[in-house]
């Protein structure tokens, strides 16, 4: 099945991209998605742990399980604690 | 009666002044007032540790930042139940003395007034999926912290006492 990805900020200028469209297996999770964006745009991959993640607008968790068509977006992180 | 006045993302400027009055315009047709009203701005400065800023742009998710800011709304709510807040948070590239975010806070008193605004921008930081990206003389950095995680309850303890010292 076919998901579509979105990649904010830094992400996206890593991938070089602001959204793909990636293929994962039924009861894929969102780990496995990123995974596959990974794969795709390997500049993002060493991100990893500190990427959270969104299934149709709305926040998710690295187990969530997408189905087909849904809309995965991956968040690095914001400006947090800082004395911004 | 009319309409509550709803958070926003939006490229265009900001200002304090007509998000008060329109919170306050609310809140009088409602029929409750408020004892306090309390506005924050958040400015682009000139410098970042020691570098010169030319300029900024922030990014946002903006349907879940949204989302986030009701929810802030709600966690706001359940600490101090007289709050009413309202968030307009800027994208797109800000120039040096534009206000990044507005937001106005309302309570029954004014202590909890300006509790109720420092939690909101404290969460803001934490949790809405905005980013910023800092254009110096001598190069660029995006501002990364935290990850963005609303159900990190540790972080929402630390908003709240920093919205109590």
């Amino acid at each position: 099945m076919r998901v579509t990805v979105t990649l904010f900020a830094r992400l996206r200028e890593l991938a070089g991209r602001e959204s793909l469209a990636v293929d994962v297996p039924e009861g894929a999770t969102v780990a496995d998605v990123w995974t596959a964006v990974g794969a795709a745009c390997p500049g993002v991959a060493p991100f990893g742990a500190s990427v959270s993640s969104a299934v149709n607008a709305e926040f998710a968790r690295r187990h969530t399980v997408v189905r087909e068509g849904d809309d995965v977006a991956f968040l690095p992180p914001v400006s947090g604690g800082a004395q911004t | 009666m009319i309409s509550a006045v709803p958070h926003a993302i939006t490229r265009d400027p900001l200002a304090v002044e007509p998000l008060l009055a329109a919170l306050e315009a609310e809140l009088r047709a409602s029929g409750e007032g408020c004892g306090a009203l309390v506005s924050f701005a958040g400015v682009v400065r000139a410098t970042h540790q020691g570098r010169r800023v030319r300029h900024l742009e922030y990014e946002a998710f903006d349907a879940l930042a949204l989302r986030v800011f009701d929810r802030i709304g709600t966690e706001a709510r359940d600490a101090w139940p007289s709050a009413r807040l309202v968030i307009h948070h800027r994208t797109g590239r800000l120039a040096i003395g534009e206000a990044s975010v507005v937001i106005v806070a309302a309570a029954a008193h004014r202590a909890d007034a300006f509790r109720v605004c420092r939690y909101a921008i404290e969460r803001v930081k934490q949790v809405a999926p905005i980013w910023k990206h800092e254009f110096f003389e001598d190069g660029e950095a995006w501002v990364e912290g935290a990850v963005a995680d609303p159900d990190d309850e540790a972080a929402r303890r630390t908003a709240l006492e920093t919205a109590c010292a």
